[in-house]
């Protein structure tokens, strides 16, 4: 191995021994081969290297280098195919929709990195998660600032509570109501602890109603729980009063919508199990409404089925559309939709919302075990999304933003989305232990940014109002996100980079302006040269040129034809040049992009590995492979 | 767009159906709108000549000549008065491969690749016929434009079946023997009745509220308006890359040469060259290729969506050619310097505008209603400084490369600026391309004023200048 990808690999390297039980050695798989997702006949030939915490492939090309890094926590599921003459196949699926096809000559090598990936891949306890060795170098007040970015307290303050009719309740301070609620609740003031605890008893997992969001223009609330207890006859005289706190706290309304999102057959059922819903006799002045948004098992199937339509080899158009449609992903995507205007509407209409059941589209800092809830908060990114593309100037952030988030969520490199609750993220100490995403999100906030953004801005200013009436045409599929790692499918030239770079040169061009102002008044006083200024302005406006230039091209054509081969291409080397700017606009790509552990080229993967950790050996959780980390590397090569 | 209109009293009803029935379906060219159409701002023969073939051919070496054999319509009716074809090959022979080909549309070029100097050709099938029949003059004159040892592509854009077919019917295509260095290449592409039923339908679809998100996407794919779509441009694609990649020429066909054909070569010229990509080279391209080369817009641009005689001449080739340039627009937001608002301008002008650019099927039509003498041209009002304005991409910057677009079913989209033009609001996204425009203008006006004010220190200092400049 050569020096450069060593130490790079040194970066990241804790010992593989640790945990896997093997030699360096056998970590390596030499003349493995990568294939293209889209074009079979574009294989890369190169070195396959198990990590501690990722699986990193090299290719051999020597003057690229590319390296593609997927970690373990990524991984969602590992095949391995039969063997055929070219040797055998290893098919890793991950949950941020990359696939990765390998073809690994030896049978019994590809058997050891199977075994191997299926234990990395699954940890059995948090501490083996990637976010306890990952340091990006940061003291400990950073650390701490870095939690302290989103303060969900503050959140509730900008909608205007506490207040006159809502109040924190230190009811669940230990936990002793509800284990996966916070410690701090907001709930009716008229709402005595009496009532929270009897009103959780009566509720799945205890989770009573508890306020999700405030309206203050209309002093309207979302509120949200579990399903009650309900059976078929039983009630629960806290849980009314609870109900009609909620009702007293939204003056002016006379009712209580209560929506439950489950189709009502789901409903129905659950009550022969001790379950069920709100009977609306037993409540006073509550409006019952279902909305039919299937459970996280179809979901799951949905989302299976519409990734394998994105792994389809050349589908015709047809093919596409008929299995897009069959997975039905758009379709619970508009129901999710649906369900979200429906409540924006009702609060628009000075009428106030409880919920019935757990309704986590809304529910922005999702727990849960990322098997069983997968789907609910890619859905919930993917209906971000869909309001981006019908609203684009009413987002403060852009499509790599949501990318970026939904990547890690699965990453485990941050400790954000560890866990199920509060309570076990307490317990295990996730924010004296871990960083947050948050904070690194920040730190490249200028990435994230969309530049059609205005606070000042009509679409800003109010409640967006998607239109209904035509609304299923407009759902799209998100190529973008399922089909993120086929770049050549994506629009070439991206106008979000653009117009922010131009926003950049605008800003800077102005300061120029008024410090050329300054100088100009001046030089009329003193009538003295003053080229030094103006060289620089100058270099300025080449500079705006060459970025414009930079971003504007990179492409290769597709196979449009397979016939072609009868005639010997007579251009080898010009087919590289244009394959070469390809990956110069990769390094465009913003060194936040964690796709650049996927595809990084020599310059920009020296960058991207900065800004995991900025410092040589920087994630090693022990202290002493810290500093020779390079030698970690080459005593296997 | 479906206007609804009530009117009172059953009679006053039947009258405005019958006058609007007739006034929408005048007989007779030379009573159309455009022959009456006199807006104040515009001279008559303004914009009829700005993109005359003989500069198109001054930018092509000296192995081909402009041949004005055509001048009387005599050798093709559907061709326009000079045409481009080899240099080594004279009038005579034109005239008798000519009778070689359906409608007499003999090889000519379409499409000169600077960079490596190959060519497209078009024309229409030959007329084989079950005999078999040859003709020298036309395998000479497909002979000369390769050079020794050089191969070419024929992309003939229907199925090899249907080729075959075709000699029953008096056509065909080129034989392997009788054409030993063209390789055949066989793209279906979908053209007349099916392809407008597609349209009708995907319209159907669009303006259909009952209909639900489960089978949205079904209705969609059973139009297969988007296949069509995939189709048009993976055919372009591969002629560009036979230039391109394999440098080798090509001749692209179908039956008579007047539809898949332009779609085709259209398409691969804005794919391959940056100078139709600009708003002037688009319109060049458009007159050339479309226009010039005798795509019958009065037959296939009638009726659009909605026609109800199912007009048997009726297709929407030049939708889909735009709806093609919209899928390259969105794929390479910065290399086109028009936007959707052209393609959308030049649709509904298509089917029906004041201007008599679109006009008759052929050049010789539109000579003997003296279109180019008593209408306005489309391109003369577009290019008004303040209606042009409304069509520049904000974002373009000149891209001197090849555009290679994704055909995968991924990267193909519904148009919906046209198709849902009348049904949704576009008013947030119409904000948010204002806000676009806003953003680049700002930053030019803050280049410009820089740059201005480096100006006024000019007389103050003159050496640094050009100091500078070096």
């Amino acid at each position: 191995m050569t020096q450069p990808v060593g130490w790079r690999l040194g970066v990241m390297t804790s010992l593989c021994v640790d945990h896997v039980q093997q030699s360096w050695q056998q970590c390596i798989v030499e003349n493995v081969r990568l294939l293209d997702r889209v074009s079979s006949r574009k294989a890369a030939l190169g070195t396959l290297y198990l990590t501690a915490t990722h699986v990193i492939f090299v290719e051999n090309a020597s003057e690229t280098r590319k390296e593609t890094w997927v970690l373990h926590s990524q991984i969602s599921s590992i095949e391995k195919q039969a063997t055929t003459a070219t040797g055998c196949p290893l098919l890793i699926r991950c949950k941020n929709f990359q696939v990765i096809h390998l073809i690994i000559p030896q049978e019994r090598d590809c058997h050891d990195v199977y075994i191997s990936l299926i234990r990395l891949a699954r940890p059995v306890k948090y501490e083996e998660l990637y976010c306890f060795s990952f340091n990006p170098k940061l003291d400990k007040e950073e650390r701490e600032r870095g939690w302290k970015l989103v303060d969900l307290n503050e959140e509730y303050n900008r909608m205007g509570i506490p207040n006159n009719y809502w109040q924190i309740s230190d009811v669940n301070r230990d936990y002793g109501v509800c284990d996966s609620y916070p410690t701090e609740v907001y709930v009716p003031k008229s709402a005595t602890a009496h009532i929270i605890v009897g009103s959780s008893k009566f509720r799945s997992r205890r989770r009573f109603p508890a306020l999700s969001y405030y309206c203050k223009d209309n002093n309207t609330s979302i509120c949200r729980s579990s399903q009650p207890l309900s059976g078929f006859s039983a009630r629960c005289l806290e849980d009314e009063q609870m109900l009609q706190a909620i009702r007293k706290a939204n003056p002016g309304s006379d009712f209580l919508y209560v929506v439950d999102t489950r189709p009502k057959l789901n409903a129905m059922a659950n009550r022969a199990a001790g379950k069920g819903y709100e009977n609306e006799d037993n409540y006073s002045n509550i409006k019952f409404q279902f909305i039919g948004i299937e459970n996280i098992h179809v979901m799951r199937n949905s989302l299976q089925k519409m990734l394998e339509v994105c792994e389809l080899k050349s589908p015709s158009m047809s093919d596409f559309l008929w299995g897009l449609e069959n997975s039905g992903w758009l379709k619970h995507i508009k129901a999710i939709m649906d369900a979200g205007i429906f409540i924006a509407k009702v609060l628009i209409e000075k009428d106030w919302v409880s919920f019935g059941h757990k309704f986590n589209h809304r529910y922005g800092n999702l727990d849960g075990d990322p098997k069983e809830i997968s789907p609910v908060i890619d859905q919930f990114i993917e209906c971000v999304w869909q309001l981006m593309e019908q609203f684009p100037c009413a987002f403060e952030f852009n499509e790599r933003f949501l990318i970026h988030v939904q990547h890690h969520i699965y990453s485990c490199q941050f400790g954000n989305f560890l866990c199920n609750s509060q309570k076990e993220r307490r317990e295990l100490k996730i924010q004296e232990r871990t960083y947050s995403l948050w904070a690194h999100l920040w730190k490249n906030r200028a990435d994230y940014l969309n530049p059609l953004y205005r606070s000042d801005h009509s679409q800003t200013q109010a409640t967006l109002h998607p239109q209904i009436a035509s609304c299923n045409f407009l759902y799209k599929f998100w190529s973008g996100m399922y089909n993120r790692f086929e770049k050549g499918m994506h629009p070439r030239q991206s106008v979000t980079d653009y117009l922010m770079a131009v926003k950049e040169e605008t800003q800077q061009l102005e300061e120029e302006l008024e410090v050329l102002g300054e100088r100009l008044a001046s030089l009329q006083k003193v009538q003295s040269n003053d080229n030094k200024v103006k060289s620089k302005q100058q270099d300025q406006n080449k500079e705006l040129g060459r970025s414009t230039s930079n971003i504007s091209l990179a492409n290769t054509p597709q196979e449009y034809n397979s016939n072609l081969k009868s005639f010997p291409s007579r251009s080898p080397s010009q087919g590289d040049e244009e394959d070469s700017a390809l990956i110069l606009t990769q390094d465009n790509l913003k060194s936040s992009d964690p796709d650049l552990s996927a595809n990084s080229d020599q310059e920009s993967g020296v960058e991207d590995l900065s800004c995991r950790s900025p410092s040589n050996g920087g994630c090693l959780p022990s202290e002493d492979s810290g500093k020779d980390s390079d030698e970690a590397v080459f005593l296997a090569v | 767009k479906v206007l609804q209109l009530e009117i009172p009293g059953m009679e006053e009803c039947l009258n405005v159906a019958s006058s609007i029935e007739a006034l929408s379906s005048v007989d007779s060219v030379m009573m159309l709108y455009p022959f009456f159409y006199r807006p104040p701002s515009l001279r008559l023969e303004a914009g009829w000549h700005l993109f005359p073939l003989e500069r198109y051919y001054q930018q092509i070496t000296s192995q081909w000549r402009l041949s004005s054999i055509n001048r009387d319509f005599s050798a093709c009716p559907t061709y326009p008065p000079a045409v481009i074809v080899p240099a080594a090959v004279d009038d005579e022979a034109l005239r008798k491969a000519a009778r070689f080909r359906q409608g007499g549309r003999f090889p000519v070029l379409s499409y000169y690749h600077r960079k490596n100097g190959t060519v497209m050709l078009r024309s229409s099938q030959p007329l084989t016929g079950p005999n078999r029949k040859r003709c020298r003059e036309d395998e000479l004159l497909l002979g000369t434009v390769l050079d020794e040892g050089e191969r070419g592509f024929i992309i003939d854009t229907r199925s090899a079946q249907a080729a075959k077919q075709a000699r029953m019917t008096g056509g065909g295509t080129e034989p392997k023997a009788s054409y030993p260095r063209w390789k055949r290449l066989h793209r279906p592409l979908e053209r007349g009745r099916p392809l407008q039923e597609s349209f009708a339908k995907l319209v159907d679809a669009c303006n259909d509220t009952a209909l639900t998100m489960d089978r949205w996407l079904s209705r969609l794919e059973s139009c297969r308006w988007l296949s069509h779509v995939k189709a048009a441009l993976s055919t372009a694609c591969l002629a560009a890359q036979c230039l391109d990649r394999e440098e080798a020429c090509v001749l692209v066909h179908g039956a008579e040469g007047t539809d898949t054909t332009l779609l085709v070569t259209a398409l691969a010229q804005l794919i391959l060259d940056p100078g139709c990509r600009t708003l002037a080279g688009f319109q060049g391209l458009l007159e050339r290729e479309w226009i010039e080369a005798g795509h019958p817009f009065h037959l296939r641009c009638a009726r659009s969506a909605y026609s109800h005689a199912r007009l048997k001449q009726e297709a929407p080739l030049f939708l889909l050619f735009l709806d093609c340039v919209w899928q390259l627009s969105r794929q390479f937001p910065f290399s086109l310097e028009f936007g959707e608002q052209l393609l959308l301008t030049l649709f509904d002008n298509a089917y029906a505008s004041s201007y008599g650019t679109f006009l008759g099927n052929n050049e010789k039509e539109r000579c003997l209603c003296k279109v180019k003498e008593s209408t306005h041209s489309l391109w003369a009002w577009l290019n008004e400084p303040g209606e042009k304005k409304k069509y520049l991409n904000p974002l373009y910057s000149h891209n001197a490369l090849v555009i290679w677009p994704s055909v995968e079913p991924q990267s193909i989209q519904l148009w919906q600026g046209l198709f849902f033009r009348w049904i949704r609001s576009s008013e947030y996204l119409d904000e948010a391309w204002a806000e676009i425009q806003r953003l680049v203008e700002n930053d030019d006006t803050s280049v410009e004023e820089s740059a201005g004010n480096g100006q006024s220190q000019a007389p103050l200092d003159t050496t640094a200048q050009t100091e500078n400049k070096r």
